[in-house]
């Protein structure tokens, strides 16, 4: 397997036959297990409607899960208490698919958040904002509002907002989806490179030929069930 | 400026509801401050009746056949009443001044010994003297039989009594403008947890603790309760000052005919009334904490 192989001790995040649905509709998850170590690189691959962000939601605590049992860095997250939920959230970094920028915030300002609500100072948030903005190629758009940028430089800001904080854990829902396959590659890069540093990332994407260009470990789901390479470490 | 914030992670002022409240804050506090102001006149007024009144009384004698008569009384009343311990003085009401009060009813063709009126005698008690009233009353009586002596003291308890009416009333006014106040702020928060759900949910999920978030709806609504406070606070300052102008100009409180007590504020009462918008803020700011932090507590 492909998975970066560094610092693998720890399972980062581990379900245990995790079921979901909304309200009382059908289950959109069923019976998920997994265990994701510490350090690995998975991309999270699947047709519309498998279940894919549902999944990555309940990954960044956005929703709880109907059935099962979810720990993040080991802890049971039904158990834990919301100051320590409000912790362990400022452990993990998210693109969302739909970027889900503040329209009136510049870009810079949308990058400095997870710094700001972590209560960073701000003199380490100017330098570290603009280095990261400068990095992904908006070093002239500091000032611009999200409404004024292009769909790839939304999405590079959404990228430079998730990692900002050096997360332990990234989810990217389709993060290469509005770029081109220049930009795609080097925002890959920036994740391998994020990876090497020890931070776990998951991947959803359609672009099959993303997937298959790197040799990571993939979790595949269909109709809500995980289907291959989802290997639970016994 | 590269890192200068463009504005607060909630964009709570482009919020149509939220931009409301101070109009809903201005009227209120406006009716609070006229309430207040009431009840601060009329307490002013009471403790002024009480300090006249205090040490003061009437002494009632009864109406004699002739002058000669009612001289003689009144001469053997102020006798007892000049040895009575803790009279200061006792001074009967000048027969020439009773005939002008009751000049604009009977004119000056007749005289109060003509219609045999009560003679009066004002009574001054020393301060911190506590006369047994019951014994005096019945000397009084024994020396000059249908002698009453007034304290003033049922006339003063029936105006306690309205007085403390009307300050309840004026206290239920500022309890239920207050709770109308609180209930403003509670919807338009809530409306603005709705308008903003988005927002919220992502500084939620970016590991915001709900106080942080709690934080920019509480300042936004203290700082709109306040400008609604001043708004109305300076409203009620420009009815007040117009209801005293106005009634200065009829000559009610004016020095010629004091029927009705001063009812203009004294500089406390104004700095009483000075804290309504600063009150206002806070309980804005306040009811916006609680209301949020309970909405957050439902979030997963």
């Amino acid at each position: 397997m492909g998975s970066s192989g560094k610092g693998e001790s720890q399972e980062v995040v581990r379900f245990e036959n995790v079921g979901m649905r909304y309200g009382t509709g059908p289950e959109v998850l069923r019976d998920i297990s997994l265990d994701l170590p510490a350090g690995s690189f998975h991309f999270l691959t699947g047709p519309s409607g498998a279940g894919k962000t549902t999944l990555l939601r309940l990954i960044y605590l956005a929703d709880r899960p109907t059935r099962g049992l979810i720990s993040l860095f080991g802890e049971d997250v039904s158990r834990l208490k919301r100051r320590n939920l409000a912790d362990l959230r400022r452990r993990i970094g998210v693109v969302f698919q739909d970027f889900r920028l503040l329209g009136h915030l510049s870009a810079f300002d949308n990058v400095a958040l997870p710094l700001r609500v972590a209560g960073v100072a701000e003199a380490r948030v100017k330098k570290n904002v603009t280095e990261l903005l400068d990095w992904v190629g908006l070093a002239d758009k500091l000032n611009a509002r999200p409404v004024t940028l292009s769909g790839g430089q939304q999405q590079r800001v959404a990228i430079a907002r998730a990692v900002i904080a050096r997360p332990q854990l990234l989810l990217a829902d389709e993060p290469t989806g509005n770029v081109d396959d220049t930009m795609a590659l080097r925002l890959l890069r920036l994740f391998e490179e994020l990876n090497r540093f020890g931070t776990t990332l998951i991947l959803a994407t359609h672009n099959e030929a993303l997937a298959t260009q790197r040799r990571y470990r993939r979790l595949h789901l269909v109709n809500g069930e995980l289907t291959s390479e989802t290997v639970r470490r016994a | 400026m590269i890192g200068r914030r463009t504005g607060n992670d909630i964009p709570l002022r482009r919020d149509g509801s939220v931009r409301l409240l101070p109009w809903l804050i201005a009227p209120m506090v406006y009716l609070a401050a006229l309430a207040l102001a009431g009840m601060l006149a009329l307490h002013g007024v009471l403790a002024g009746w009480d300090r006249g009144l205090a040490g003061t009384m009437t002494v009632e004698l009864p109406a004699a056949r002739d002058a000669a008569g009612g001289d003689a009384a009144v001469a053997k009343i102020l006798a007892l009443l000049r040895t009575t311990p803790g009279v200061t003085s006792a001074t009967p009401l000048d027969r020439a001044a009773e005939g002008k009060l009751l000049e604009p009813w009977l004119g000056t063709a007749v005289t109060p010994d003509e219609l045999q009126l009560p003679r009066l005698i004002d009574l001054r008690i020393a301060s911190g003297t506590r006369l047994d009233l019951g014994a005096l009353r019945a000397r009084l009586a024994a020396t000059l039989p249908g002698t009453v002596l007034d304290d003033h003291r049922r006339w003063l308890d029936r105006l306690y009594g309205l007085a403390l009416s009307v300050e309840a009333t004026g206290l239920a006014v500022v309890a239920m403008v207050g709770l109308a106040a609180v209930l403003t702020v509670v919807f338009t928060t809530r409306a603005g947890l709705a308008v903003h759900h988005d927002v919220i949910e992502l500084l939620h999920l970016m590991g915001a603790r709900d106080l942080y978030i709690a934080r920019q709806f509480e300042r936004e609504a203290m700082r709109l309760g306040f400008s609604g406070g001043i708004a109305g606070l300076a409203l009620a300052a420009l009815t007040l000052w117009g209801l005293g102008h106005a009634a200065a100009a009829t000559g009610v409180l004016g020095e010629e005919a004091k029927l009705l007590p001063d009812l203009s504020l004294v500089i406390w009462q104004w700095a009483a009334l000075a804290l309504l918008p600063v009150a206002a803020g806070v309980a804005a700011m306040l009811t916006a904490r609680l209301t949020v932090m309970r909405a957050l507590a439902r979030m997963p």
